[in-house]
C-alpha cells in the first residue's frame, strides 16, 4: 500500500506491506534506529514515538495507520543543530543508563511538558507509567522530565 | 577506617575520583545514535526464526520441515540432526554441564529450541518458523526440584550416562558437628522456611546475534548482546572447533543485562553455523516471550534456615537447607569450585562462630539458567534467608531488631573476619550504616507512630535489612569459569600529545565504565578524564577478561587501571627526571604533575613528559608509554548497608504501600557519586519488583506464566516507591583505590526489607511469613488465616 508520512520533518511516500509495524517501517526501511523494540506487546513503551505529537507504542501500530500523519522519533528532538531541552536534561540529570528505554521515555517526557508545562512528581510518574526502565529506579528519569519542563518554562518566558 | 564524606583530590578539570562526571556515553544515547545488536545491518543479511517446544517434556518422534521450507524467501531450516552432523547438537555451558543447541531426542523445556529457520526477511522467517511440524510423544512434566527428586520421578537428562537421577550437585560448608552441638545448647532455636521464586533479569534489550563468517577466510565477526566478550569466544573456540584467533566477538552497546546476557544461547551458536554454512550474515534477535521463556532465568530456591539464641540475644550458630530448581540444562555462570554460587555468604553480617550451609540442585522441565540476576553468584537468596531470619529471632526473643542486629554484627575491630563458612569479609562498619539508616528514617517516631496507628485499626510496619555482599571474584586460585582464572585487565595508550586510550576486558551495559574507569586513570595520572577515551566489547581489540557480572568491574578491572596507571606514572617519573635533570628521588607528584622538591617553579607536566615518552625519551629506555596489566585480585570485596523500609498495609485488602524507603549503602571508594547512585536506585526498583509482583510460575504441565510483560510485571514510575539515599564510606583495604563495587547491592540487600516491612506490621496478628512475591492476595489470606484460628 501507498502511503505518505512525515518523519521529523521529512515527507516519504513509501509502498509498504499492510502489515508492516510502523517501528520496522521506521527501523528497517527509514533507518531510524533510535526507536528500539522491547516486548512486541505494548508493555514495555521503548518503541513510542509520537503521532501528531501524541506518544504511540510503535511496536503494535501498522505503518499504513501513520498515512497523512506526521511522526516524532528521538532523531527529530534536536532542532538546527541544538539539543532539545529534553536531552540536555537527560544527561545532566543522569536520567540514563543503558540507554534502551531512553528514547521514549525523552518523546513521553516532552509530549508531557508540551500539554502540562509545570507538571508534578506524580504528574510525570504517570505519564511515563507506560514506558519501563529496569536501570535506573525511574528516580533521575522523573528529576530530567522536571527539569526540561523548568528550563521549556523559563525559555517560554524569556 | 571508615569516613563520610567525598573529598576529590583531583580538580574538577582532571575529574578523578569523587567528581559526579556527567557521562560520556550520554552524547549518542540521548540523540539515538546507540549502537545496539538489533541496529546493525549488513549487506545480504538474512534473518534467523526458531521454532520452539510448546511442551515441557516429551520425546520427538518427528520433524517435518517441509512446509517451512517451502515458503519463498526461506535458505534453509535447521534442525538438531543437522546440527549433530557438525557435533553441535550439544553445547558446554558455563557451569560444565552439557545442553542441547537444537533438540535431537528430547524437548525438556517449554520454549526450548527445536528448529531455525534461515530467511531473507525477519517476517518470513517469524511465518515459516510457525510452519515447523513436530510429533512428540508427551512425557511426564517435572515443575518442582521436590518432585524431581522423587525415586519414581522421570530421568530428565536421560542423555548423560552417569546420569541416574534428577540430582544435579550436592554442595556443602561449614562445620557440621559444631553447628550441631551449638544448637544442643541453645536457649532457642528460630527457623524459617522460604521459597525465593523464580524471576528474570529481563533487560528492555532482549538478547541476540549478528553472525558474520566470511567463507573465504574463516573470519567469525560476531556482535552479541555479551556481558563476557572474550569468555564467549572462548566457549565459541570450544564448541565450534575454530581457531581462536579467527573469532572476533563484538558487544556493541547493551540494553541492560543484570546476568541475563552472560550464558552463551542456543540462538547465537544457530546463527553462527548458518552464517558458516550459507556464507552471509545471519541475524537473529530473540522476541521478548522468548526472552522470559527460554534464556537464563534467576532465583528459585527453596531454603530452610535455623538460628540457635541464647538467653541474652547472642546467635550461636546458622544451619541452612537450601535445593534449588535448576530447569533442564545447569547452566548458572558459577565459579567451578562453588556449586551453589557464593551462596554460602548466608551467614550474613553477624559474628558467630559455627554455620553449616547444605545445598542440593535438581534438574526439571523448566528453561535453565540459574544466572546471577543483579548479583554476585546467588547472594541474593542468601542475604534475604538471613535478614529474614534474623528479624523473625529477633521477634521470637522478644528484641528489636535493630538492636538483636547490633548485638551480633561483627565489630569493625575485627576485620578482616573469617566466616565460618570460609569468606574473609574485607572491611566494615555495620553499625554505623545501621544507626545512619535509623537516624534518616527517624526510627524511634515511626515504631512509635505504628503502635499509635494499630490503636486506629491501621498497619504500619517499619522493616530493615543490614546486608553485607560478596563480590569481585575472585583470586584466581579459587575461583574460576570452566578453567579461566576470574582475573581482569586493562591496557593504557598515552598517545604523544597526552591523550589516552584505555582498554578493558570488562563490557558496560548501562553502568557507565566509559566514563568512570576514565576518572580512575586521571586520579593516578593526572590526564583529565575527558582526555581518555574507554574503548570494552571488542575482543580484536581490547585484553582478555572474563566480563561484567557480579560487580566485578570495579573490584577487578577497575583495579586493573589502577594498576597500569601507576605503573606508567613510575615510568614517567622516570622521564620526568631525565627532562628536568633531576634525581628521581628529588620529584614530588601532584595530580598531573611533577616537580622538584623545593623548586616548584622546575616541574612538567604529564602531557610534557607523554610528548617525551615518544620524541626524547631517556637513552637507556624504551620509547612509549604504554602498557598493560591483568589482575588477579587477593580477596574479594564485601560492601555492606542498611535498607529501611516504611509501609501501610490496607486491612481489607491486603495492598500494600511503601511510606518510605531510605538505604545507607558503604561501597568503598565511590569514584563517581552521581553514577553510584543511580546504581542504587535501579538495583532498589528491582528489589521492589522482587518482593511484590515480579515472578515466573509454572502450571503443572510446565507451561511457562510469566511469559510476557502482562504475565511477568515490572513496576512503571507508578509503583516504584521513591529513594532516600545515604553513604559510609570504609575503604577496601585490598583494592588499590578502596572501591568496592556497587552494581548489585540493591538488589541483593532490598527484598528482605520490603518483606520484612510488611511483616512487622502484622507481626502481632501472627504472621511471621509471606513468601515472595508479597501481592496483596496473599497478605489477604495470611491476614485471613492468622486472625481465624
Amino acid at each position: 500500500m501507498k502511503i505518505t508520512v512525515t518523519v521529523n520533518g521529512t515527507e516519504h511516500s513509501p509502498d509498504v506491506e499492510p502489515r508492516l509495524l510502523l517501528v520496522d517501517f521506521l527501523r528497517s526501511t527509514l533507518k531510524l534506529t533510535g526507536t528500539h523494540i522491547g516486548c512486541d506487546t505494548t508493555s514495555c513503551g521503548v518503541c513510542t514515538v509520537l503521532v501528531d505529537g501524541t506518544p504511540v507504542k510503535s511496536c503494535t501500530y501498522f505503518a499504513v495507520q501513520a498515512n497523512g500523519r506526521s511522526i516524532t522519533t528521538v532523531e527529530g528532538l534536536k532542532q538546527n543543530g541544538q539539543l532539545a531541552p529534553i536531552q540536555e536534561a537527560f544527561k545532566e540529570h543522569h536520567g540514563l543508563q543503558c540507554g534502551f528505554c531512553t528514547p521514549a521515555m525523552m518523546l513521553v517526557g516532552s509530549a508531557l511538558i508540551e500539554e502540562n508545562p509545570n507538571p508534578s512528581e506524580d504528574d510525570v510518574r504517570w505519564a511515563i507509567s507506560g514506558n519501563l526502565c529496569r536501570c535506573t529506579g525511574y528516580m533521575n528519569i522523573v528529576k530530567s522530565i522536571q527539569a526540561a519542563a523548568e528550563t521549556t518554562r523559563q525559555g517560554a518566558s524569556s | 577506617m571508615t569516613t563520610t564524606a567525598h573529598h576529590p583530590r583531583t580538580t574538577p578539570e582532571i575529574g578523578g575520583l569523587g567528581h559526579s562526571r556527567r557521562r560520556v556515553e550520554d552524547a549518542r544515547f540521548i540523540e539515538g545514535r546507540g549502537n545496539y545488536v538489533d541496529d546493525i545491518e549488513l549487506p545480504g543479511m538474512l534473518y534467523m526464526a526458531i521454532h520452539r517446544s510448546p511442551i515441557a517434556h516429551g520425546r520427538i518422534l518427528s520433524i517435518d520441515t517441509s512446509e517451512a521450507e517451502a515458503v519463498e524467501g526461506v535458505l534453509a531450516v535447521v534442525t538438531g540432526e543437522l546440527l549433530a552432523q557438525y557435533n553441535l547438537a550439544w553445547m558446554p555451558t558455563l557451569s560444565g554441564d552439557t545442553q542441547a543447541v537444537l533438540a535431537t531426542d528430547k524437548v525438556r523445556f517449554q520454549g526450548q529450541e527445536v528448529a531455525a529457520v534461515i530467511a531473507t526477511d525477519r517476517y518470513i522467517a517469524e511465518d515459516a518458523a510457525e510452519l515447523v511440524q513436530v510429533e512428540y510423544e508427551d512425557l511426564e512434566a517435572i515443575v518442582t526440584p521436590q518432585r524431581a527428586l522423587d525415586e519414581d520421578a522421570p530421568l530428565i537428562r536421560d542423555d548423560k550416562e552417569d546420569q541416574e537421577s534428577n540430582l544435579c550437585y550436592t554442595w556443602e560448608s561449614g562445620d557440621k558437628a559444631a553447628v550441631e552441638a551449638a544448637f544442643s545448647e541453645a536457649a532457642k532455636v528460630v527457623s524459617l522456611e522460604t521459597f525465593y521464586p523464580r524471576s528474570h533479569p529481563a533487560p528492555l534489550e532482549t538478547c541476540g546475534i549478528v553472525a558474520d563468517v566470511d567463507s573465504a577466510t574463516g573470519q567469525a565477526t560476531l556482535y552479541m548482546t555479551s556481558q563476557a566478550p572474550h569468555a564467549h569466544r572462548t566457549v565459541f573456540a570450544l564448541v565450534a572447533g575454530l581457531p581462536e584467533q579467527n573469532i572476533r566477538i563484538v558487544s556493541p552497546d547493551i540494553g541492560g543485562g543484570f546476568g541475563n546476557k552472560v550464558p552463551v544461547y542456543p540462538g547465537y551458536v544457530v546463527a553462527t553455523a548458518a552464517s558458516l554454512v550459507i556464507g552471509k550474515p545471519v541475524k537473529w534477535v530473540e522476541s521478548r516471550t522468548e526472552n522470559l521463556i527460554s534464556t537464563g532465568f534467576a532465583r528459585d530456591y527453596y531454603m530452610k534456615g535455623e538460628l540457635a539464641v541464647d538467653d541474652d540475644g547472642k546467635i550461636l550458630a546458622l544451619k541452612v537447607d537450601m535445593l534449588s530448581d535448576q530447569g533442564a540444562f545447569f547452566a548458572d555462570a558459577q565459579p567451578t569450585k562453588f556449586r551453589a554460587g557464593l551462596f554460602h555468604i548466608v551467614t550474613g553480617s553477624y559474628d558467630y562462630p559455627a554455620a553449616y550451609v547444605s545445598t542440593r540442585g535438581a534438574y526439571t522441565n523448566k528453561a535453565p539458567g540459574g544466572v546471577a540476576y543483579r548479583c554476585s553468584f546467588r547472594v541474593t537468596e542468601a542475604s534475604y534467608m538471613i535478614e529474614r531470619l534474623v528479624q523473625n529471632a529477633a521477634y521470637e526473643i522478644g528484641m528489636d531488631p535493630a538492636e538483636f542486629r547490633a548485638k551480633n554484627f561483627i565489630k569493625p575491630e575485627q576485620f578482616p573476619y573469617a566466616t565460618p563458612t570460609g569468606f574473609v569479609y574485607d572491611s566494615g562498619d555495620y553499625e554505623k550504616a545501621m544507626r545512619l539508616a535509623m537516624d534518616m528514617v527517624g526510627y524511634d517516631e515511626v515504631q512509635k507512630e505504628k503502635e499509635e496507628a494499630r490503636h486506629e485499626g491501621r498497619l504500619v510496619g517499619i522493616g530493615m535489612a543490614s546486608f553485607t555482599e560478596v563480590v569481585g571474584a575472585g583470586h584466581g586460585e579459587d575461583y574460576d569459569i570452566l578453567g579461566l582464572k576470574m582475573f581482569d585487565s586493562a591496557e593504557l595508550r598515552v598517545h604523544p600529545t597526552g591523550k589516552a586510550i584505555l582498554k578493558l576486558g570488562v563490557r558496560s551495559q548501562g553502568q557507565g565504565h566509559e566514563t568512570t574507569f576514565a576518572q580512575i586513570v586521571a586520579e593516578e595520572l593526572g590526564i583529565p578524564a575527558s582526555d581518555v577515551k574507554v574503548v570494552e566489547g571488542d575482543t580484536d581489540n581490547t585484553p582478555y577478561g572474563l566480563g561484567t557480572y557480579a560487580s566485578r568491574s570495579t573490584p577487578v578491572a577497575g583495579a586493573a587501571t589502577a594498576m597500569i596507571s601507576r605503573k606508567l606514572r613510575d615510568k614517567a617519573k622516570k622521564i620526568a627526571a631525565h627532562l628536568l635533570e633531576a634525581s628521581e628521588d628529588d620529584l614530588e607528584w601532584e595530580p598531573g604533575k611533577f616537580s622538584v622538591a623545593g623548586d616548584p617553579d622546575s616541574s612538567v607536566t604529564i602531557q610534557d613528559v607523554a610528548f617525551a615518552a615518544y620524541t626524547n625519551p631517556p637513552p637507556d629506555m624504551e620509547a612509549g608509554l604504554e602498557g598493560v596489566n591483568y589482575y588477579d585480585p587477593p580477596n574479594m570485596t564485601y560492601p555492606f548497608g542498611t535498607y529501611i523500609v516504611v509501609v501501610e498495609v490496607d486491612p481489607g485488602s491486603g495492598q500494600w504501600k511503601v511510606r518510605r524507603m531510605v538505604a545507607v549503602d558503604d561501597c568503598g571508594v565511590r569514584i563517581n557519586p552521581m553514577v553510584v547512585e543511580g546504581q542504587i536506585h535501579g538495583g532498589l526498583a528491582e528489589g521492589y519488583a522482587m518482593s511484590s509482583m515480579q515472578y515466573i510460575t509454572f502450571d503443572d504441565l510446565g507451561n511457562c506464566i510469566g511469559s510476557n510483560f502482562s504475565d511477568y510485571l515490572i513496576p512503571t514510575a507508578w509503583e516504584t516507591p521513591r529513594f532516600e539515599l545515604g553513604e559510609t564510606v570504609t575503604p577496601s583495604p585490598h583494592h588499590p583505590i578502596g572501591a568496592k563495587g556497587v552494581g548489585e547491592s540493591a538488589t541483593v540487600g532490598s527484598p528482605a526489607a520490603f518483606v520484612n516491612a510488611v511483616i512487622d506490621a502484622l507481626w502481632h496478628l501472627g504472621v511471621k511469613n509471606i513468601d515472595m512475591p508479597v501481592s496483596s492476595d496473599r497478605v489477604w489470606a495470611a491476614m485471613k488465616e492468622a486472625t481465624s484460628g
